[in-house]
Formats: structure tokens, C-alpha cells, sequence
């Protein structure tokens, strides 16, 4: 299918477009390289693809998550002024549901892909990636889930089933009333 | 008339940040010190008999109105981690000064260099494209009026008693401006599509690197990569030098400082799909990808923690808005849902947008309760709490829409109740 085809189809297919979507623009996008686009992408999907090269384990990730969490997220992931990350013991059904990443959260990618991106505040970006994975298997290890010594890795880390994995109904798609 | 806020009537974790035209006033605009009332006065007042205040380059409020501010809630650890709330109780029309647009960030306002930002869009597209700020600048744009309302607004409303605090620190997660930028779908069809892209996983260029996925047929519905709010770029706080713009979805899908698109054939399950921006019902089971703002309204004026100086006329006045279309209706009721009116709705009435109504209301100095309940163009009529709370439960957090009650007194205080 040729580009040009690709864009028609595009424009063809999205029903109740507004004619905007057919404007055209100058054409001004410059192209991306893949090695670009490597440096850039950082996203970590559920099935593992985005994972880096890198390993670690519970045991190698307490000492990082002690000199670079622990003073916000508490001991132990809980106790502390931010999230609490582990420690939940009501469940979800309860009068006050503990929300952590062992009742709550769906995926064990999530975890390492938001410690990546975004941890710790005062210095997002600055863990590397054998420590991201360390932490991640700190904290799903204090959640109970994964033994201390289980080592995790872009191949270990996507099989690792979380607790309320089929917990989340999807809203959307729905049926737009019009 | 308006009343002022007392501190003590806030939350108690909700912080003032002292206003920089605070500190210009300092830096020596004059204020009179004389006292002048309202009355009729033989003599012309002073600023009739001296030349006033030179021009300037950009205008700020009256000194008068330093009290119309933004009130900030955030971590102490974490200063660019938390909100500020649009003071609705204190504004008229439909728009937002940008100034006073409600904000969550999740680590900071980033101060971007627009010569070095650029919007990536790469993945499942025909060809992986990098656009320029001022490239972008120079691509046809449209411009719309809509309301961006964080899907935590109003989660007070799930409290088990009334949080006494003004309308705008309840409810004010929510703002309206005239956004202007390309439309989504421009930049989309630049790069073209693979059949199997099915999201689109936005993310900033902030401290957080915040990101979400969103629904394609979204993207191409009526997305816009924003560039000027209410006339003039983007502020910083409301993504500069780019942004998303979803007309009627949750805030936190209108990404700000937008760098990156990557098209895929599934979500990221990003922590604020998953851990946040979700709602956990009393089942067990939480609510995922939840986007639209469900309609919903609220009386600014009267509402709580003002107080009215006596019986008479008090037109009533306040906002709706829902992420699905125009809001078709809004009814009044004084007496507590017995009886309702309609309210008068002002021009414009837009699509996903918040709409103005009025009602003027004579009160006769009995207790009264005030309710207002919106109804969209698609027949969704807003409900009341108990049905939400029933429905939902208590701890889904976010997309309260329930109708807001707010009582007044014989003595004319005016409060929260659940009613």
C-alpha cells in the first residue's frame, strides 16, 4: 500500500470525522531514525517489548530502594508521605481497601516502567537499569509476589502474573449515543 | 457583593501562594490610603483629579482583586506534585482566565526552550516524523472552546460528610479556554497509519514523563496538539510549548508539554491508566479507561462559606458542562429537589464546554437548600449522590458527578450538605 493510499484509507475509515481531519498541512515533518527513536522510546509494555537490557533482585534492590525511596515511600514501601506501596491488608471488597502494588496494580511492567520514567522525584531518570529492575523486584517482593533471590529481567519480568491481574473492566470502547 | 474567604474556611492542607502581583504592589503602585465608601460625595474622587497609571506591556488585575487566586494543595516533599484550584465561586462567563486555569502536575512545571522541542510520532505509522515548534506554527489551525476537568474534580463528594470549603476548592479541578492548535489528525495523516495501530501512547516532556494511552479513533476525532490558550501561547503551567487536547476527556489524557506519540495495537497499562485514573467499585473490580467527563454542574453563586446579607433578590448563577456533547438543560431547585425550575442558559451553549446558567431566586430569609441538575444532549440527566455513591461506593476516587446541594440559613451562611 502506497503512502499516499495509507492516508486515504486513514481519512476513509474514521467515520464522523470533522473536515478538519482532511486538512493538509505543509508537510513539514522531519524524518525520524530508528537510533532517535530508541532514545526516545521509553515506554514498557505489559508483554515486556521496551524492556532494556539489565537484571536484578530483591535482595541487590533493597539497598537502592533504601538510600532512594524509602524516605518519601516508608520503610518497607509503606508508612511513608507518598504512595504506599506495599503493606495492604484490607482487601479491595473492603470498608477501607488498601490500593498498593500487590492488591492493585494489573501489571508488574507498569512498576518498572513508572520507576524508569519518573523516580525518584528529586531525580527522575537517574537509576540504571540493572537498579530499576532491582527495585521493581524489591517491591514486588515486599508485595509478597516474587521470591528475594528471583532474578528479573526482559525475559522474567513479563510472566510474572500480579494478583488483581483481571481486576480492570474496560469502560471504553462504548456505544457514543448520538 | 462578595464575600472573603477566611482561611480557616479552607482545607487545612490547602496553602495560599502569595500572588506576584502582590509583590508589584509592593514595588510601588500607589494605593490611596484615604478612606472612600460608595457614597455619594460633593468632591470627585481622586483618580478624576489626577492623570492616572502610564500603559503597560501586559495588563494585570486590580490590586482589588488580589483575593481571586489559584489555591495550591501540594506534597511538602514534593512541592511539583500536587493542584491548584480554579476559584469558580469567584468568576462569571464561561472562560478561565489562563492565569487562574486549575493545574496537576505530577513533578513540577518544566520551563521548556521551544528552539530545542519537538514532537516525535513513531511506532506502528508509515513513516516516523519529528515536527518543530515553529514547523507546527505553520500548519492550518482551528480553534475551540471546551473545558479540560481532572477526573479526581469533586472527589470530596465521596466523603462521608460535606466538606465545608468554597465551590472553586471542591470543584474547581475544572476550567474552560478557547484552545487553538493543528488538529491531531493533520500530523496523523503526514505520517500515515498501519492497519493495526489502534492507541496512541502520548507523553510529555516533564520531570514525571508523564504518559497515556488514548483510543485512536479519539486521536482523529477531534484532537488537538494545542499551541495557544485564550489568544497567547500556551503558559508553562498549561504545557508550553505543546499540549494535547481532548475535548471532554479526563484531564489527565490531555497531556501537557507533549513530545512524544507512539501509534501501537495495545495500551501501555501506564501507571496513571492502572494504578491511578481508575475506579475501584464496591465488587472488587475497577472502572479502566473511563475517559469522558460524565455531565455535571454546580452552582458558583450562592454556594458554600459565602454568606448573604439578607432576604431579596439573589440570582442564582453557576456552571455545567459534559464531555459528550452540549448540555441540552439545567434545573434549579431552592427547596431542596421538591420542585425544579429551568435555568436560563447563556450564549453560547457548545459542545463539551462549560455553559453559564442563571435563575434569579428571591429568597425570603427561610432555610433553603439549592440543587442543580444538568441534563446533555445525548438525554444523560446528572444524578444525585446517593445514586452515584450506590451505583459506584465510595472509593472509585475519581468521575464524581453527582448534583451538589449547598443549604443557606436563616442567618444567609450558606453551606455543603448532602441532601
Amino acid at each position: 500500500m502506497s503512502m499516499r493510499d495509507l492516508t486515504l484509507t486513514l481519512l476513509l475509515a474514521v467515520a464522523n470525522t470533522p473536515a478538519q481531519a482532511a486538512t493538509e498541512g505543509p508537510r513539514l515533518g522531519q524524518p525520524l531514525e530508528p537510533a532517535a527513536i530508541s532514545a526516545l522510546d521509553i515506554t514498557v509494555f505489559p508483554d515486556g517489548t521496551g524492556l532494556p537490557p539489565g537484571n536484578g533482585t530483591a535482595v541487590e534492590g533493597k539497598a537502592v530502594y533504601d538510600a532512594r525511596c524509602a524516605a518519601c515511600h516508608g520503610p518497607n514501601g509503606s508508612g511513608g508521605s507518598a504512595e504506599e506501596l506495599a503493606g495492604g491488608r484490607h482487601p479491595l471488597t473492603s470498608a477501607e481497601p488498601d490500593k498498593t502494588i500487590g492488591t492493585y496494580w494489573p501489571y508488574a511492567s507498569t512498576v518498572f516502567d513508572f520507576i524508569r520514567r519518573s523516580m525518584p522525584l528529586d531525580a527522575p531518570r537517574s537509576l540504571g537499569n540493572d537498579e530499576v529492575y532491582a527495585v521493581t523486584a524489591y517491591l514486588l517482593h515486599a508485595n509478597g509476589i516474587i521470591g528475594e533471590r528471583d532474578r528479573l529481567d526482559a525475559a522474567t519480568l513479563p510472566k510474572i502474573r500480579m494478583p488483581n491481574a483481571a481486576g480492570f473492566v474496560w469502560v471504553y470502547p462504548e456505544r457514543q449515543p448520538r | 457583593m462578595k464575600p472573603s474567604i477566611e482561611p480557616d474556611a479552607l482545607p487545612s492542607e490547602t496553602v495560599g501562594t502569595e500572588p506576584d502581583r502582590r509583590r508589584f504592589l509592593k514595588a510601588g503602585l500607589a494605593v490611596t490610603g484615604a478612606a472612600l465608601t460608595g457614597t455619594d460625595r460633593a468632591e470627585p474622587p481622586p483618580w478624576m483629579t489626577r492623570p492616572g497609571a502610564p500603559l503597560s506591556n501586559y495588563g494585570l488585575p486590580s490590586p482589588h482583586e488580589r483575593a481571586v487566586i489559584r489555591w495550591v494543595a501540594a506534597n511538602a516533599d514534593a512541592p511539583g506534585n500536587g493542584i491548584s484550584w480554579t476559584p469558580l465561586e469567584r468568576l462569571e462567563g464561561i472562560v478561565t482566565p489562563s492565569g487562574l486555569h486549575f493545574e496537576r502536575h505530577h513533578n513540577g512545571v518544566p520551563q521548556i526552550d521551544p528552539a530545542v522541542h519537538r514532537l516525535a510520532v513513531h511506532g506502528l505509522v508509515g513513516k516516523a516524523l519529528s515536527f518543530g515548534i515553529d514547523d507546527l506554527l505553520r500548519y492550518p489551525m482551528t480553534s475551540r472552546l471546551c473545558f479540560i476537568e481532572c477526573g479526581g474534580n469533586s472527589n470530596a463528594g465521596w466523603h462521608q460528610e460535606p466538606m465545608q470549603a468554597p465551590a472553586g476548592n471542591i470543584h474547581g479541578l475544572a476550567s474552560c479556554s478557547e484552545w487553538t492548535g493543528v488538529p491531531l489528525a493533520t500530523a496523523l495523516a503526514e505520517c500515515g497509519l498501519q492497519p493495526d495501530a489502534k492507541w496512541l501512547i502520548a507523553e510529555g516532556a516533564d520531570a514525571a514523563a508523564m504518559n497515556v494511552s488514548i483510543p485512536l479513533d479519539k486521536a482523529l476525532d477531534d484532537a488537538l496538539l494545542a499551541l495557544y490558550q485564550n489568544g497567547e501561547r500556551l503558559r508553562p503551567e498549561n504545557g508550553y510549548p505543546l499540549r494535547l487536547v481532548l475535548p471532554g476527556w479526563e484531564g489527565v489524557t490531555n497531556v501537557k508539554w507533549l513530545h512524544r506519540l507512539q501509534l501501537a495495537d495495545q495500551p501501555a497499562m501506564a501507571r496513571n491508566e492502572t494504578a491511578k485514573y481508575t475506579e475501584l467499585l464496591p465488587s472488587g473490580q475497577a472502572r479502566q479507561f473511563s475517559f469522558v467527563m460524565e455531565a455535571k454542574s454546580v452552582i458558583t453563586r450562592p454556594s458554600a462559606v459565602q454568606a448573604l446579607p439578607g432576604p431579596g433578590l439573589h440570582p442564582i448563577s453557576g456552571l455545567a458542562w459534559s464531555g459528550r456533547g452540549a448540555i441540552r438543560r439545567v434545573e434549579v431547585s431552592t427547596d431542596g429537589g421538591k420542585t425544579w425550575q429551568d435555568a436560563a442558559l447563556d450564549s453560547p451553549v457548545l459542545p463539551k464546554c462549560f455553559t453559564r446558567f442563571r435563575l434569579p431566586w428571591r429568597w425570603d430569609g427561610s432555610p433553603a437548600v439549592l440543587k442543580s441538575r444538568a441534563t446533555d444532549e445525548t438525554g444523560y440527566v446528572q444524578p444525585e449522590r446517593q445514586i452515584l455513591v450506590a451505583e459506584r461506593g465510595r472509593h472509585g476516587y475519581f468521575h464524581y458527578n453527582a448534583i451538589v446541594s449547598w443549604a443557606v440559613a436563616a442567618d444567609g451562611s450558606v453551606s455543603h450538605v448532602y441532601a
